[in-house]
């Protein structure tokens, strides 16, 4: 009855951080609607997204600002959520799609895209998600080879060091192909790679849209499957769940998360670790309650992250990554020095 | 050195000092090849007979002797430098922190001094070299006070995994701010050529710049190698046996600030040399720093120089960027290593 009693104290308090952090993220979402190079005040917000506002205003707001921060939301969501994933699959909390190099897998199939078809200039919205989906999954693909060790299966360690050496090559990689670009190829994939918001327009939210609307909830669903492969492999084994197959699908779910993400927002770091980090310190392991706090989470970081990169130096825009690597890395440090082991 | 011998069961005082010898011969020979190949690679055909005249018969109308006199061999003497410099600082790392995988690059070591030079690129771009070199120093220096700052401040030390994702993280931090610099200056081409790493703007002046102090950095590692060895078989037993381990520690830390902070200076972010090199020689001419260190200026000395040769021929008449040659090199060897490991880290 005791742990019935506190399974329910722990139920309520993680809806009401969810309904807290949904509030936070609407609050943020009005203030940065506010900011940018041209200001409107909240009243004129109201007003011009009930159709009232001059045509200025309703231009900045509704062609440029809103697609953008609805793309913040998504990718923060996106990103966040493919961490908890390699977090619970790999059992290591310091799992990320950028520290484990899928990111740059996708960065990279954007930039032989852009390279290969110079006169295009910039692949149509729709075709950068599944782009980056296949550089993210043959990097995916490649590192899980090469960390599996017959007899002993992939140790987390070897999987994070892997990750980290072939992000490496990738790099070089791309700092080859970089290198041929002529000036103006070159300051859009500079750009990019930095994790700046680029393609700020309806278009790409509805590219992304799809994407998320399929891959959370599916994720969401397999919340008790996480529980237990985060656990220990024995006894989600014993309990009958099919370890290889389960791993594989969330796996795929957690790619095909951070490629989309990183197709639209480029190289942005650190949301991955953070988002589930957090959400996990707030209330606990079980994935029910926090893969949508991490969700919620990774949102309001993206879009504080672009906010604020938006409002230091308002003529030339601060890529988000930038400013979450600035914050993010600090802290990521700090729990290397903190945690043991 | 956990990685490549365990330290258990008498085989970590193994050295094989005439391996040393060879090596280091071989290697000196090496270079001298090397050097004269490199002299004779490039867009231009030179042939050996007009390279042995630039140097006995120099003639100033000559274009050929020009190009070689200052294009071709400044660059490729700044290509041996640089190498055992990085060879040099890795080997150092490796045996102060007791962790197979420290490399300059791989620590956020090249990317400090990266940084400060962004900044100065974009704040005072007319400096001269001299100024610029001591100030990549500062920023070296900054990397290796983050890296040995982390080590300390963290219960029970960092284990390989957790040092790679600290350099890994300190490295993205400041490329972060590199790039925002950048981006506000407008020196994206500028940051973007640097940090693909190369040796073709070397010249005889930037040699004579650095010289003096990768020279200079190298004989005090090797002062200090007796040290390092005994402090690459454990801080307690280094000073059960009377070390003053706070004093090599502070030393070796200055060594590689100095080496890597010249040769980022002039190259620019080529990583990996640290890391590869001092784990072959260190196979080959066992674990006494005596030999490690001279044999890994010399290797690294040779892997940079040739690489440069492969960085001119690749894709002639472009140059493709040594930091990526490298990496090439480099990354099979990290995987390999990551796999080896029998405990996990």
């Amino acid at each position: 009855m005791d742990i019935d009693h506190f399974s329910h104290k722990r139920k309520s308090r993680s809806v009401r951080l969810i309904l807290l952090f949904a509030v936070l993220l609407l609050v943020g979402f009005v203030l940065s609607l506010n900011t940018g190079p041209y200001s409107i005040g909240p009243f004129e917000v109201l007003q011009t997204l009930l159709g009232e506002g001059s045509k200025k205003q309703s231009l900045v707001l509704f062609e440029l600002r809103l697609p953008r921060m609805v793309i913040a939301v998504m990718i923060g969501a996106g990103l966040a959520v493919s961490g908890a994933i390699l977090q619970g699959i790999s059992r290591n909390g310091l799992s990320d799609p950028g520290i484990l190099g899928i990111s740059s897998g996708a960065g990279l199939a954007v930039l032989l895209f852009v390279s290969l078809y110079p006169a295009t200039n910039m692949a149509p919205p729709f075709l950068m998600p599944f782009l980056a989906l296949i550089g993210a999954t043959a990097t995916a693909g490649i590192i899980y080879m090469l960390a599996y060790k017959k007899g002993h299966g992939i140790s987390p360690t070897r999987l994070l060091l892997t990750g980290i050496a072939v992000g490496a090559g990738l790099s070089a990689i791309s700092i080859i192909l970089t290198l041929q670009l002529n000036p103006r190829n070159l300051e859009f994939v500079v750009t990019w790679q930095m994790g700046s918001l680029w393609g700020s327009n309806w278009k790409f939210v509805l590219a992304l849209l799809p994407w998320m609307v399929i891959l959370l909830p599916y994720v969401y669903r397999k919340a008790n499957v996480l529980n237990l492969l985060s656990m220990n492999e024995h006894i989600a084994a014993s309990l009958g769940v099919s370890l290889q197959r389960e791993r594989l699908a969330l796996m795929t779910g957690a790619v095909g998360l951070a490629a989309s993400s990183v197709a639209t927002g480029g190289g942005i770091g650190f949301i991955g670790l953070l988002g589930p980090h957090i959400a996990r310190r707030l209330v606990g392991p079980q994935h029910q309650y926090m893969l949508p706090i991490t969700a919620l989470v990774g949102s309001l970081l993206v879009l504080a992250g672009d906010t604020i990169g938006r409002s230091i130096m308002p003529a030339t825009e601060v890529p988000a990554g930038i400013v979450i690597s600035l914050i993010g890395g600090p802290y990521f440090l700090y729990l290397l020095i903190r945690t043991k082991g | 050195m956990s990685l490549s011998q365990p330290i258990t069961k008498n085989t970590s005082l193994r050295t094989r000092p005439w391996m040393a010898t060879v090596l280091i011969v071989a290697g000196i020979c090496g270079i001298l090849f090397g050097l004269g190949s490199s002299i004779i690679t490039g867009v231009a055909n030179i042939s050996f007979s007009t390279v042995w005249n630039s140097i006995f018969h120099y003639d100033s109308s000559n274009e050929h002797h020009v190009i070689i006199q200052s294009l071709r061999m400044p660059r490729a003497l700044a290509g041996a430098l640089v190498g055992a410099a990085f060879a040099v600082a890795g080997a150092i790392m490796q045996g102060v922190t007791r962790n197979p995988i420290a490399d300059t690059g791989l620590m956020g070591i090249n990317a400090g001094a990266g940084f400060v030079l962004v900044l100065v690129f974009a704040f005072a771009p007319r400096l001269p070299f001299e100024s610029i070199v001591l100030f990549s120093f500062i920023g070296a220096g900054l990397g290796v006070g983050l890296v040995y700052g982390l080590a300390y401040f963290s219960k029970n030390g960092l284990t390989p995994l957790r040092l790679a994702l600290a350099g890994a993280v300190v490295s993205s931090i400041l490329s972060g701010i590199s790039q925002a610099i950048s981006l506000l200056f407008q020196i994206n081409y500028d940051l973007a050529f640097w940090s693909a790493g190369g040796i073709s703007t070397a010249e005889w002046f930037q040699v004579s710049v650095m010289m003096p102090w990768i020279v200079g950095g190298i004989i005090v590692a090797m002062i200090l190698s007796r040290s390092i060895t005994i402090l690459s078989l454990g801080e307690e037993i280094a000073a059960g046996l009377g070390q003053k381990t706070r004093l090599v520690k502070g030393l070796a830390a200055v060594v590689v600030m100095v080496l890597a902070g010249a040769s980022v200076s002039t190259v620019g972010g080529v990583g990996f040399v640290g890391l590869v090199v001092p784990h072959i020689v260190r196979f080959l001419v066992g674990v006494d720093y005596r030999w490690i260190i001279p044999c890994s200026a010399v290797m690294g000395g040779v892997l940079v120089v040739f690489a440069d040769i492969g960085a001119k021929m690749i894709a002639m008449p472009y140059e493709t960027p040594l930091g990526a040659i490298i990496a090439v090199i480099g990354v099979p060897f990290f995987l390999y290593l990551a796999r080896k490991e029998r405990r996990e880290w």
